[in-house]
């Protein structure tokens, strides 16, 4: 596969996004283009550069282990799609 | 009025809190059937929290934002209020919890006056994103007021409000105050809480206010900024006030004007403009200096791929189990695949897909880690830069606002934050400022444009207070023509 | 064709940490409860909420890395694994994959017949657990057949230790030893409960046979589902004897996940590595780096406790007890702790251990009072096992006088003082017992006499209770031996 293509199909897949015909060739073509866009950064030597996942250099922030209040459970379901007594429900799970 | 004669006039009793809010919610109804600056109002809200000001007025407690009507973004949670990001997916949702950046402008006085448009999940630079709601520019109402953060500009620039609450991941706060004729401001990376911002981006989202002056931003920023236990990226370090630092003049100041940002670029009379704010803010007694952002252009290219792989696994919580729209399937899998193609827009798949397809297999190294590298590189282009100079000046936006469906190609809208991006890549603080005003080809009416001025990591004194002197020095806020679109100002 | 065959076996087990609070947020982390009612923002993974490291489980996991003299590198951090699942709040997990807290270490373990043997770690990592699920309407709640599922997420976001081996061991038996091992030394160090039936060990398998005296590993097949130690020896060993059967008959292992059938005593295919998950792992821009310092490492391995395999390799060898009698011990780590402290004053680990794992564990056994707490102090017990390795009290004594400790407390040397029980070694005062006895016994003796011997202990017995104890037992034996072939 050449840098610039993107398989629609498999991301959407991972992605958890049901695509249409139209979307899938809408899509493929848009984001085809991005990734045209995006292959400049192939022109810069990053050779020795160290990358960077967070712009301001912070180390070590936690919290102590102590309790704090939770959430009414109430409040919690009330905003569930789908609940059954204290539990949220979902449909069947098919194993993978 | 402003924010901080608001908070004055409450504070001295001269006016109370209820009435400002009476007057603003009153406004909101004249105005916001044009603007369409809010998805929610708060109306119920908004009076009990200003009842409970004036009742901590009188009892003699000092607020900094006595009775100033805020709108919220609505990407901040706000307790027992409907809190959207402008999608489907959550166009039900009442957040549980307060986002303390919300939390402590409130503590601080400010009312809620409701919770404001925005591209969906703050993907966009025109509001045009949103999939609840059509946001118009006060000074045009055939014309966007930017974005992301449009109906929070809209709702100050039309006086829905005093303060707007933005988020900035590449632009969103700076452009559409650009479009809006206002200063706003994005702080440093991690000197504002998000705990109850709603992530786009993580390492790229940062809160910050929209406001008609300088003076008012830095009195909402120093509200909000500090250290928050609630996020492990909001920086424990001491935040110096900056409402108390604003200066009149630039005298001993290098600014760095980019050599790679050609202003003619845009236009005769924008390219114009810019170059008399340069020579503004030389005249005010600044040294200009020749800087250089080599991978500045690479900008854009790290930002599409940074941001929309952070989203992709930012948004896969929306989902349909917990919270927020389920459509239904045969099993779960089909629920969620059913769900999310329902409830996200065009612009948030498309962002979801490409950032999942830079993390995937196989395609890690090649985009996701080049584009960390190249932030790195970008980074220090801005440090070498500020080993010559104090303040970085620039154009906030590459154009005044544009009417609705102007820019339908995606990489299009995505230019729009050409000069917004490296700033937010290397987390500094930057801001826009109203620098004057330009009638654009085919339009009829003036619309401003803004100057953006940065600074190094921390520096939000020397930014805020650098504005001030720009603003006092120039009033391009104030001396904007008497007629404005079809909403008087 | 019967060639030899050897498995090859590694072990990941995930394990919940005991801490306070659940890994990212202020929620309880307790088992069990009523669903959903200890649950924030945070670990619902909802619209807005941020993730902030509890210190304490970041602490545990280094402890147990120093614990089995794993490398603590400077440097370490967060990483997100995303993949959709309805019990997993945010539909990524916060784990670690490139950076893990600990590297390397050794697990030592031992076998029933005290053999000491060890296998290697490739790395301990923290990360966050999922809700849990029960899937319903099929009766039998398993996921098969199942029509939909309820969700409790206060498991959500629970501390999880992930300690994966390297494929080191060699047996199903070794397997389970390592996770003995690894579930003794935890308990050590109190950073986990460690129950496989409440969930709080969970552990997958990785197995793979080649053949014997060839070192490249053969293709492998992830066991799940296995939820007892018995599980993991019985799992293990079918899919060894599987994968032998399907070698010998000419054909080939496939790489899959493989579910373990408790109630068949077989492993049947779960889904192959064709559909493996693309995990996308990205460092969590919500988090910030670990540096765990230098001073606090050595901090906590200066304040190691003693860990299982010392302990073995001390009883077993220097102290000469039986593997049972030293896994008695190690596995009550209080009482290990008061038998340590009564070796170091009484310098008997043997008679110690007597009286530790015998008539103390009786006594704590029926009041339901550890011995620890008991009235019976580390001191006065070193005493009584000085009173007797001296011969001053022999062993009923002993044990008469351990029932009054108990009871009262007090040293037993004042006791044997106040009441006289020393024991009598003197052999004339033990010789007039020993006539006393042998006169009122007459008919017995001439049994005795007439060849049946065995009731010589009888007439010691005799001794004994005419001395009302005291006596010294060896001696009267002696003398009535004595006196009888006279
Ligand atoms: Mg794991
Ligand atoms: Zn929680």
């Amino acid at each position: 596969m050449t840098p610039d293509t993107i398989d629609i199909r498999y991301v959407a897949t991972l992605a958890r996004i049901a695509l249409s015909d139209d979307e899938i060739e809408r899509f493929s073509k848009e984001l085809g283009e991005l990734l045209g866009h995006v292959r400049a950064l192939q022109e810069l030597d990053t050779a020795s550069v160290p990358a960077t996942a967070q712009v301001v250099e912070s180390r070590n922030v936690l919290r102590e282990d102590v309790e704090r209040p939770c959430l009414d459970r109430e409040v919690v379901l009330d905003g569930a799609p789908q609940r059954q007594g204290g539990f949220f429900r979902v449909p069947r799970i098919i194993a993978e | 009025m402003n924010a901080a004669e608001i908070a004055r006039d409450v504070s001295a009793r001269r006016v109370s809190a209820a009435e400002v809010t009476a007057a603003t919610l009153a406004r909101v109804q004249a105005v916001d059937g044009d603007v369409g600056a809010y998805l929610t109002l708060l109306g119920e809200i908004a009076r009990s929290s200003a009842a409970r000001v004036d009742e901590r007025i009188a009892a003699g407690e000092h607020l900094a934002l006595a009775g100033v009507p805020i709108a919220l973004k609505d990407n901040m949670c706000l307790e027992g209020a409907r809190t959207t990001c402008a999608s489907k997916i959550l166009e039900h949702w009442i957040a549980p919890y307060t986002a303390t950046a919300v939390a402590r402008l409130l503590e601080a006085g400010a009312i809620p006056i409701g919770k404001a448009n925005c591209d969906e999940f703050a993907m966009g630079s025109s509001c045009e994103n949103s999939a609840l709601g059509v946001t118009r520019n006060p000074y045009d109402l055939a014309r966007v007021p930017g974005g992301s953060s449009g109906g929070s500009a809209a709702a100050v620039a039309a006086g829905e409000a005093a303060i707007g609450l933005g988020s900035d991941t590449g632009g969103s706060i700076r452009e559409p105050a650009a479009f809006c004729n206002l200063v706003g401001f994005k702080p440093t990376y991690g000197r504002v809480s998000r705990y109850g911002l709603i992530a786009f981006a993580s390492s790229l989202d940062q809160i910050g206010p929209l406001a008609r002056s300088v003076e008012d931003a830095a009195l909402a920023y120093d509200i909000m900024a500090g250290y928050d236990p609630m996020d492990a990226t909001s920086l424990d370090r001491p935040v110096e006030r900056t409402a108390d630092s604003l200066r009149a003049d630039l005298a001993g100041l290098r600014v760095g004007i980019v050599r790679e940002f050609d202003t003619k670029a845009l236009g005769e009379r924008s390219d114009a403009l810019y170059r008399e704010a340069y020579r503004d803010l030389e005249r005010l007694g600044a040294e200009l200096v020749d800087v250089s952002l080599p991978t500045a252009d690479y900008g854009l290219a790290t930002y599409y791929l940074i941001a929309p792989a952070e989203c992709s696994s930012n948004l896969a919580r929306f989902d349909g189990v917990r919270y927020g729209l389920r459509v239904e399937g045969a099993d779960v899998r089909a629920m969620y695949d059913n769900t999310r193609a329902a409830g996200f827009g065009p612009e948030v798949k498309r962002r979801i897909l490409i950032g999942t397809h830079a993390l995937s297999s196989g395609y890690y190294d090649a985009y996701y880690v080049r584009a960390q590298k190249a932030r790195t590189l970008i980074a220090r282009d801005f440090e070498r830069a500020f080993a010559q100079c104090d303040l970085i000046a620039c154009p906030a936006a590459s154009c005044p606002a544009f009417v609705f469906a102007a820019k339908s190609d995606p990489y299009s809208m995505y230019l729009m934050d050409y000069y917004t991006i490296p700033m937010s890549l290397a987390g500094l603080p930057a801001l826009s400022v109203p620098c004057g005003w330009t009638v654009p080809e085919g339009g009829n009416l003036p619309l401003p444009i803004g100057l953006q001025l940065c600074a190094p990591l921390f520096g939000e004194k020397l930014l805020l207070g650098a504005a001030a002197a720009y603003e006092r020095a120039t009033n391009h806020a104030l001396a904007h023509p008497a007629q404005i679109g079809t909403v008087p100002a | 064709m019967n060639r030899a065959w050897e498995p090859v076996i590694g072990i990941e087990c995930h394990v919940e940490l005991k801490t306070a609070t659940k890994m990212f947020c202020g929620c309880r982390n307790e088992f069990g409860g009523e669903p959903n009612t200890k649950t924030c923002p945070v670990c619902l993974g909802m619209p807005g909420a941020l993730p902030v490291p509890n210190a304490k489980a970041i602490e545990q996991i280094v402890r147990t890395g120093l614990a089995f003299g794993a490398e603590i590198p400077a440097f370490s951090k967060f990483d997100r694994k995303n993949y959709f699942y309805p019990d997993m709040p945010k539909d990524y997990q916060i784990s670690q994959y490139d950076m893990p807290l600990t590297v390397g270490g050794i697990v030592k373990y031992w076998l029933e017949d005290g053999t000491m043997k060890q296998c290697r770690l490739t790395r301990i990592h923290l990360e966050e657990d999922t809700g849990k699920s029960t899937h319903a309407g099929s009766g039998d709640g398993r996921i098969a057949g199942s029509s939909y599922s309820l969700l409790d997420f206060n498991r959500a976001g629970v501390p999880l230790m992930e300690c994966v081996s390297e494929p080191e061991l060699h047996s199903a038996r070794d397997a389970v030893a390592y996770l003995e091992s690894l579930r003794r030394t935890l308990l050590a160090l109190e950073v986990s409960d460690v129950k496989m039936e409440e969930g709080s060990l969970r552990c997958d398998a990785n197995v793979s046979v080649r053949v014997a005296g060839t070192t490249e590993l053969g293709t492998k097949s992830e066991i799940k589902n296995m939820n007892s130690f018995r599980s993991v020896e019985r799992a293990i060993a079918s899919e060894i004897a599987r994968q032998i059967e399907v070698l010998d008959s000419g054909g080939r292992v496939v790489q899959e996940t493989r579910g373990w059938d408790e109630l068949h005593g077989v492993t049947h295919p779960m889904r192959s590595k064709e559909e493996a998950h693309d995990y996308r792992y990205f460092p969590d821009p919500d988090l910030v780096p670990l540096a765990i310092a230098r001073n606090d490492v050595e901090r906590w391995k200066e304040k190691l406790p003693t860990l299982p395999c010392e302990r073995f390799e001390r009883y077993t060898g220097e102290y000469g007890l039986s593997v049972n009698a030293a896994a008695q011990l190690i596995d009550n780590i209080p009482l290990a702790r008061y038998f340590d402290e009564v070796v170091a004053r009484s310098e008997n680990p043997q008679q110690s251990s007597n009286f530790v794992l015998g008539e103390l564990s009786r006594l704590a056994n029926e009041t339901g009072v550890a011995v620890g707490d008991s009235n019976v102090t580390v001191e006065h017990l070193a005493e009584l096992v000085a009173l007797v390795q001296s011969k001053r009290i022999n062993s009923k004594i002993a044990k008469e006088l351990l029932a009054r400790m108990w009871e009262g407390g007090g040293s037993p040397n004042a006791i044997v003082e106040r009441e006289g029980l020393a024991q009598t070694s003197d052999p004339s005062a033990v010789e007039r017992f020993v006539d006393e006895v042998l006169a009122a016994n007459a008919a017995v003796v001439a049994d005795y006499k007439a060849g049946k011997t065995n009731v010589l202990g009888f007439l010691v017995g005799q001794v004994m209770k005419a001395s009302r104890g005291k006596a010294d037992p060896a001696l009267a034996n002696e003398l009535v031996k004595k006196k009888l072939s006279s």
